[in-house]
């Protein structure tokens, strides 16, 4: 059955949503009207992102020979954009002997995890089911 | 800052936030939600911290 011109174009904004959620936390939401909850996430994710990379956290790379290494990788990417401004600038190398390095990573994999549970709900906030 | 309770209260606290932001629409439920996670996280450390204390590894 072929999808009606409407629906094409709605499923098209709803991946233009969830990619502008990613990638920017708190924008589906803010995207949608829920200003409030949008401001919360723009600010807490990055700041607890950044908590993480302070705390001498590791940006783990994708290196599928090592399964949880790799799931870190994709947990960190989770965050959007801020991940790759942290990469670019030299950040998240991580220090192994830091007294605070798990709790770093934590910060780091938990940040992106909750951007994507974030994703998630905009999703559903723009089908209707919130 | 390399205070272990400090970390956690921390961690506990924007992880609580986001939960409470994502599951609840109203303030006053998302401050109960969030309250009660928050406190959730801090109790279930000092709870699991004393059960491992006999064990040093």
């Amino acid at each position: 059955m072929r999808a009606t011109a409407a629906e094409e174009t709605q499923s098209g904004t709803l991946v233009l949503l969830c990619v502008a959620s990613w990638a920017i936390p708190g924008a589906g939401h803010l995207w949608l009207g829920r200003r409030t909850k949008g401001l919360i996430f723009l600010v807490a994710l990055p700041l607890m992102f950044a908590i993480g990379l302070a705390l001498r956290g590791r940006l783990f790379p994708f290196d599928l020979s090592e399964p949880l290494v790799g799931l870190a990788a994709v947990a960190d990417l989770g965050i959007g954009i801020p991940y790759f401004i942290a990469s670019s600038l030299g950040y998240g190398i991580g220090e192994v002997r830091a007294v605070t390095y798990e709790y770093g990573n934590a910060f780091l994999i938990v940040a992106g995890l909750l951007n994507l549970l974030v994703v998630i709900d905009a999703f559903d906030v723009a089908m209707g089911r919130k | 800052m390399q205070s272990h309770l400090a970390l956690l209260a921390m961690f506990g606290f924007f992880v609580s936030l986001v939960f409470a932001v994502i599951a609840k629409d109203e303030p006053r439920d998302q401050l109960r939600f969030g309250g009660l996670m928050f406190g959730g996280f801090l109790a279930s450390a000092f709870v699991l911290g004393w059960l491992m204390y006999p064990f040093p590894l």
